[in-house]
Order: C-alpha cells, then structure tokens, then sequence
C-alpha cells in the first residue's frame, strides 16, 4: 500500500493566516495518485460519521474543522488526511467529556502492549 | 468536506445583497474556524447567487447552536482581481461560497 508523502512547506509571505488556508501560496504539484484506505482510516471515518450524526451530535463538522485548522505548520503538513481526523476526533471527545485523556492513554498503553506482545512494532511517541 | 449536517435553519434573515450587487470582502482578523479563505480577503467581487440561510461554522465549530443564521452566497472574482500578474484570459473569474458577515457592500 503507498501513502502519500508529507512535505513541510514554510508559508513564505503567509501574514497571519492558519497554517491550513495555503490557497494561493507556491507549493508546488499537486500530488493526486490515489491511496487505498487502512482499515484505521475507514474507521476514522465512520467514527467521524457517528459522532456528528443526528443521533449522537457529539459535535459539528466544523468543531472538526476548527481543531485541524489550529494545528501549527508543522503538524499540519506532516500529518495525512485521516491523522488530521483522528487526532481531532481525539481531542473533541476529550473537550466534550465524553472520554477523558485519560481514558485514551490507557487505552493506548493496552494496545501498544498488545502490539509488542504480537511482535509488531508499536510507535512510543504519544500524540501530541 | 461536504457541508453534510449543517442543517437550514427555520429562521431566514433577508439577505442584505443581491444578484450583481459589488462587495468587498472583509480584512478582519480571523479567531479560530472561519470558511472566508486567505486569499479572497480584502478583494471585489459581484454576488452571483443566494444559496439561502445556514447556521453559523464560526459558532458551530464551538459547540454553539450557530445562530444567528448566516445568508451564504456565491461571489464571482475576477481572477485578475484575485491574483496579481494573473497569467490567464481577462475573462476568467473565481467563485467562491461567502457568508453575509464576511461581506461589506461597495458604494
């Protein structure tokens, strides 16, 4: 399975602009080879799709949207797609108490055991 | 992103523009989730349609229920407004979806 490369472009002449809202700026081609999605991607995505549908309202596309749009340059550029999504879904949950942080660490300490158990290499950095 | 989920609100405000009416976009700084892109603030446009009235991403990005409602538009740019030294035909225009509160009018 490919993935799609991550580059860090500064913004060059940005002013103040979110690192997210680059319309306009040189970044080059656009990269647009298609991916198959990871089974974590298709579920990112029905995640997203639960939580904002009418039976939940968890919260809005646009709370998804304004916590992406906060990242600085850095994260921004070097995270794919659904590692914006996840991370954002990550941190709605945790501002509308409906998992805590804490809750999440642990649950990601159990996996990474899991994986290390299994043989499978497992990344130490937290999200930040 | 689609705008899936951003129901049309009951209430209707009457649009403050209308079809071929000039506008400028506003210069304001933005504070946090705004859907005005970088690019077109500051510039002219003409109001090429009114697609009705939305709640508010600027509320709703912060768990509010986005109200007031806002009147969303379709602007028509120039490109040669929109981009110095634009390289292509002079006719050639941009549009973009515009919420009301992110428009001054032009006379």
């Amino acid at each position: 399975m490919s993935h799609p490369e991550r580059k860090n472009m500064p913004r060059q002449g940005a002013g103040g602009r979110a690192a997210h809202d680059v319309g306009g700026l040189a970044f080059g081609a656009i990269d647009r080879s298609e991916h198959d999605l990871a089974l974590w991607e298709k579920r990112t995505d029905a995640m997203l799709i639960l939580l904002v549908g009418a039976k939940k309202r968890a919260f809005t596309v646009d709370g998804l949207r304004r916590v992406i749009e906060s990242y600085g340059e850095q994260e921004y550029d070097r995270t794919t797609y659904y590692e914006k999504w996840i991370r954002a879904v990550r941190n709605l949950i945790v501002e509308q108490e409906i998992v805590s942080r804490e809750e999440i660490e642990a649950r990601m300490t159990q996996a990474r055991a899991r994986h290390e158990q299994a043989g499978r290499k497992a990344a130490k950095a937290r999200i930040p | 992103m689609s705008v899936q989920g951003r129901r049309q609100s009951n209430k209707r405000p009457a649009a403050r523009f209308a079809p071929g009416e000039a506008v400028r976009i506003a210069t304001r700084p933005v504070l946090g989730h705004c859907r005005t892109p970088w690019y077109l603030r500051g510039k002219m446009g003409t109001i090429a349609q009114v697609h009705g009235t939305f709640r508010d991403p600027e509320r709703l990005a912060y768990h509010r229920p986005g109200l007031p409602a806002q009147v969303l538009y379709k602007v028509r740019f120039k490109q040669s407004e929109v981009w110095d030294r634009y390289p292509g035909p002079a006719g050639d225009h941009l549009e973009a979806d515009i919420y009301e509160h992110w428009l001054e009018p032009l006379t």
